[in-house]
C-alpha cells in the first residue's frame, strides 16, 4: 500500500483551494538502472477528485508528471467541514483513496 | 470506418450524454489512454480528438524562464474561454509529450498547478479544449540547466 496522500483544503470566501501532494515514484520507464536496463514504467495514470462524494476533477497523467505529484486548485462553493476525497489509480492497478476536511 | 474527425464529433456527443447521466468521470478516464502513447505533440493533440490549434491570450501559462532540475519543473495553466472541459500540458521534447490531461467540470476553476518532469530544454504548452470543440493554446520555451535523458 502506498503511503498516504497529504491534501490541504482551505476555504476563502465562496471557494476553496485544494492542494494534493502523492507519494509515488513516477518511474517514467526512462531510466536505465546500474546494471544498463530500464526500469519498468511506473506512475499514477487516473486521478479522480471529489467533494462530498460528487467527482468535481478527473485527470489522465503519464510518465511525464514529477515524482510524487503535486496539483492544486479551487473547488466552487466548498465550504469548512466539506470533504475533500481524492483517489489515484496507477499503471500497476494500484489505488489509495484519501480524504481531507476544508478548514 | 469513421474519420478522425467524425470520431471526434462522436466523443462528443458522447461526452454530453454522459455528463448528464453523472458517468463521466470513468468514461473521461478511458479516452486517453493513446494519447499518452503518442511520440510527438500533433500526434498527441489528435489522438485527443482536438480541433485546429489557436494561439490564445485566453490561455495563460506560467512556468520558469529557465529550469535548474528537469525533475521538478513547476507549471501553471489557465484559461478564461467559456466552457473550459479540459486543460492539457504537453512537453514538446520530452519522449511522451503528453504531460497530463485534466477533466474538469462546472465546480472547479479552470485554473491548475502541478510539476513535470522535462528531458531537456523544450516548448512546453498550456492547451484548453472548450465544450464546442475549441482547442486554444499557450506557447512558452523552457531552458532545463541539467536537464536529463532519465528523468
Amino acid at each position: 500500500m502506498a503511503d498516504p496522500m497529504r491534501i490541504r483544503a482551505q476555504a476563502s470566501g465562496v471557494n476553496a483551494t485544494v492542494r494534493i501532494l502523492m507519494a509515488h515514484e513516477m518511474e517514467s520507464g526512462q531510466r536505465k538502472d546500474a546494471g544498463g536496463k530500464f526500469i519498468p514504467a511506473w506512475y499514477i495514470q487516473e486521478v479522480t477528485v471529489t467533494h462530498n462524494g460528487q467527482p468535481v476533477l478527473t485527470a489522465e497523467w503519464g510518465p511525464g508528471m514529477s515524482k510524487n505529484p503535486y496539483l492544486q486548485f479551487v473547488i466552487k462553493g466548498a465550504r469548512a467541514g466539506d470533504k475533500i476525497g481524492v483517489r489515484w489509480k496507477d499503471s500497476h492497478g494500484d489505488t489509495r483513496s484519501d480524504e481531507a476536511t476544508v478548514a | 470506418m469513421p474519420s478522425r474527425r467524425q470520431a471526434s464529433l462522436h466523443t462528443a456527443v458522447v461526452w454530453g450524454l454522459l455528463a448528464s447521466t453523472g458517468l463521466l468521470p470513468r468514461f473521461a478516464l478511458a479516452l486517453g489512454k493513446e494519447a499518452f502513447e503518442a511520440k510527438s505533440l500533433q500526434e498527441a493533440l489528435e489522438t485527443l480528438g482536438a480541433g485546429a490549434l489557436t494561439e490564445s491570450s485566453e490561455v495563460t501559462l506560467s512556468v520558469p524562464e529557465s529550469a535548474e532540475n528537469g525533475a521538478l519543473v513547476p507549471v501553471a495553466v489557465s484559461t478564461t474561454a467559456p466552457g473550459a472541459k479540459r486543460l492539457l500540458i504537453l512537453v514538446e521534447k520530452n519522449p511522451v509529450p503528453l504531460i497530463a490531461v485534466f477533466n474538469l467540470s462546472e465546480s472547479v476553476e479552470p485554473a491548475l498547478s502541478t510539476r513535470v518532469k522535462m528531458a531537456q530544454s523544450s516548448a512546453v504548452y498550456g492547451v484548453a479544449i472548450t465544450a464546442d470543440g475549441q482547442t486554444l493554446y499557450s506557447r512558452k520555451e523552457v531552458r532545463v540547466t541539467v536537464g536529463s535523458c532519465d528523468i
